[in-house]
């Protein structure tokens, strides 16, 4: 089924390139829950215009890893660095770095008392003081790109959830951000909507966008992966090369999980 | 047909080739006839009840509504009611003397309030059914907001009257708070910014407000008949206590709400400890302390009217249960929606305002109104510390020597109206809550 996906169409590469810049580095980062160490000596650099995939088992701290990286989550040691900015416990800077990184969770976290207009709009509008007309044909040109323009006046309740997690994608691209992040996007969907959410995701790496991706989608991440991270234990265990990653793992610990999760 | 020849040969497969069109559903019995037996005579049982409920409902009806509508309207004294009654109908019948209501009105709805002026508390009614329209109704422009956000001062002042320049003294103290939060949140911060807030007007109010309008009306005199609170009784003081109490409790608890999810260690106590020791003690005991003991925390001088004061209290105390109920409604809301806020990079006012608190007021609607309908009946309990609402006012009117031994038909008036305006605000909220259904598919 996920390789279904790979081979659906071509893939455009032509903008897919990965500059010198960084957008994201992680220095010596370490979390704890209370007295459990969720992440460990986590060191991690994205330039942009790269697009990363994070799989692990589960609990291995995916989740935690990309939620400290706009500040969802408080990490206690090490540094993070996202777009030049450091990340402090000032209000005004998290603000502010969340407001350039978009994040797409799980559970679409729409807001279900606003249209999907409106939940397109409210950031922009909010946050970046756009004016409302403005905002709102920024939201419909998002809204065509993930190819859902007719749903605009409808409640989030009414639309399924392959549907709901792309507007979720459209409401974050509205901030127009420089990454973003998306945790498991795809795993509450149906097989048939995973297949239109992850195609929106293509297109956006098509795009050149910076992404960091937890996913067990492995198609996705052969397909347009520059980097798969694998971790386990709250550690970055290994990382490579998609084709290499998959055809070639080194650690015993991600030769096992591969073999668990590709089957057979 | 080799169709059939499939099906026969090989019972589990199946493959369908036509599918089937819609169908309406069976047509059974309709109608009122159905209705009747499904609810009232499906067994032996129930059609004994169904029986039995319609003796027992035409009985008191015939009795009650009699009384009810043979009652008579035009008489100065019970005596009279009842000279009148045995003419008309003769001896032995019982009728209400609804006269009492006629011969007391006045009384019953505005207290002693002088009557050249009832027009004041009239129009205040009007125009407070004006600001409160745009709350209730989305629909109504938005613009309307701005009167409703004027309209406390503007209805205390054709209320009680008095120099205009009070209120407006009064008014400023919420300019300033809002302008104290502005200037402060960079300098000090978040918590020295709330706590600044909610101190400086506070002072303001209490050693400026006054002398202020004090001076202003010496250069510029501008006012209206002063009324005292003494004056006030009846149904339009259960309604102003009731109706301040309803509108300043909400907003505040909310804030308590916040305050006791806020990870500020100062707030997040005051909050709770405020909550559980308004929520813990009876209504009655703070209203004694209203109207006994708070002239012993007040500046020196003050003459802090007891209306006020009660209106102080009941807010207080319906604020702490408001809080507790708004508190639930955020509870319920999944993490996600918070997490959502955030990450579009919402700060905590913004996500407050337009994401969490919509839903959790939402959810809390049932909790909010049963609220707000407790504390409007409480409102009777003034009569307790000597203010005269309509219970006041109805045992003053049976002490009276026309009027004694008049019961029911002022109990049955007073309490059909605390049931009209509790009703409407149930039935508001069914409407509410209606409308604000999102997420049915
Ligand atoms: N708020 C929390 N308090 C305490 N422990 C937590 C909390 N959130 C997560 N954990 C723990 O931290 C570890 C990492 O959690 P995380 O959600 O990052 O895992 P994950 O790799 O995303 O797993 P999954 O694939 O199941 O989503 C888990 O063991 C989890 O139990
Ligand atoms: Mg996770």
């Amino acid at each position: 089924m996920t390789d279904a996906t790979a081979e659906a169409r071509e893939i455009d590469r032509s903008q897919m390139t990965v500059s010198d810049e960084v957008a994201i580095e992680i220095r010596n980062m370490n979390k704890w829950y209370g007295t459990f160490h969720v992440l460990r000596d986590i060191n991690l650099t994205v330039n942009r215009g790269e697009r990363i995939v994070i799989c692990g088992p589960s609990g291995s701290g995916k989740s935690t890893l990309i939620r400290c990286i706009n500040a969802l989550e408080e990490h206690q040691q090490g540094s993070i660095t996202v777009d030049g900015t450091l990340l402090s416990n000032d209000l005004k800077n998290i603000d502010k770095i969340r407001s350039e990184v978009g994040m797409v969770f799980q559970h679409f976290n729409l807001f279900p008392h606003l249209t999907i207009l409106e939940n397109c709009t409210l950031a922009p509008i909010w946050v970046r003081k756009t004016p409302k007309k403005e905002a709102e044909e920024t939201a419909m040109y998002f809204l065509n790109k993930v190819k859902i323009p007719e749903q605009a006046d409808k409640y989030p309740g009414q639309l399924s959830g392959g549907q709901q997690q792309r507007v979720a994608i459209a409401r974050s691209l509205c901030m127009r951000p420089r990454i973003m992040l998306f945790d498991e996007p795809t795993s509450a969907l149906d097989p048939e909507m995973i297949k239109e959410v992850l195609d929106t995701m293509i297109q956006l790496a098509e795009e050149g966008m910076t992404m960091l991706c937890v996913t067990h989608e492995m198609g996705f991440a052969r397909q347009v992966a520059n980097r798969v991270i694998f971790m386990d234990a709250g550690q970055i265990v290994e990382q490579n090369e998609p084709e290499e990653f998959f055809n070639n793992p080194q650690s015993d610990r991600t030769k096992l999980f591969l073999s668990q999760i590709l089957g057979h | 047909m080799s169709d059939t020849h499939a099906e026969s040969a090989l019972a589990t497969a199946f493959v369908r080739k036509d599918m089937l069109p819609e169908r309406e559903p069976p047509v059974a019995e309709k109608g009122a006839v159905k209705w009747l037996r499904e609810n009232l005579f499906s067994s032996v049982l129930n059609s004994i009840l169904t029986v039995l409920s319609v003796f027992v409902i035409y009985w008191v009806l015939s009795h009650v509504l009699g009384w009810i509508f043979y009652g008579i309207w035009d008489a100065d004294s019970l005596t009279q009611c009842r000279e009148i009654r045995d003419e008309r109908y003769g001896e032995g019948m019982e009728v209400a003397c609804w006269a009492v209501l006629t011969d007391r009105w006045d009384q019953l709805t505005f207290g002693f309030y002088p009557s050249e002026l009832y027009w004041r508390p009239v129009l205040a009614l009007i125009l407070f059914l004006g600001a409160i329209a745009p709350v209730l109704y989305a629909e109504l422009p938005r613009k309307l907001l701005a009167f409703t956000a004027a309209s406390p001062f503007i209805l205390y002042w054709l209320l009680w009257g008095g120099s205009i320049w009070g209120p407006i003294a009064v008014a400023a103290g919420f300019i300033i708070a809002w302008l104290v939060f502005k200037t402060a949140v960079p300098i000090i911060g978040q918590l020295g910014a709330i706590i600044a807030t909610v101190v400086v007007p506070i002072l303001y109010w209490m050693f400026l407000a006054g002398p202020l309008a004090g001076v202003i009306d010496g250069i510029l005199p501008i006012g209206i008949e002063y009324v005292p609170s003494d004056d006030f009784g009846g149904f339009m003081l259960a309604f102003v206590i009731g109706i301040a109490g309803i509108i300043l409790s909400l907003p505040l608890g909310v804030v308590l709400a916040l305050g006791r999810q806020s990870d500020l260690f100062i707030i997040n106590k005051f909050s709770v400890i405020f909550i559980e020791v308004i929520r813990g003690v009876p209504l009655i005991v703070w209203l004694f302390t209203a109207s006994l003991l708070l002239n012993y925390f007040l500046p020196p001088g003050t003459n802090f009217d007891l209306m006020l004061r009660v209106i102080i209290m009941v807010t207080l105390f319906s604020s702490a249960y408001i809080a507790e109920v708004v508190r639930g409604g955020l509870a319920a809301l999944p993490r996600g929606q918070y997490e959502g806020a955030d990450s579009l990079g919402l700060d905590y006012w913004q996500s407050m305002r337009l994401i969490i608190l919509p839903q959790a007021l939402k959810i809390s609607i049932p909790g909010i109104v049963s609220t707000f309908i407790g504390l409007f009946k409480d409102t009777t309990l003034v009569v307790f510390i000597g203010l005269l609402d309509p219970i006041g006012f109805s045992n003053a009117i049976r002490a009276s020597t026309d009027w004694n031994g008049v019961y029911w038909e002022l109990f049955i008036f007073i309490g059909l109206c605390f049931f009209i305006s509790c009703y409407s605000m149930s039935r508001y909220s069914q409407y509410l809550e209606r409308k604000l259904r999102t997420d049915h598919r």
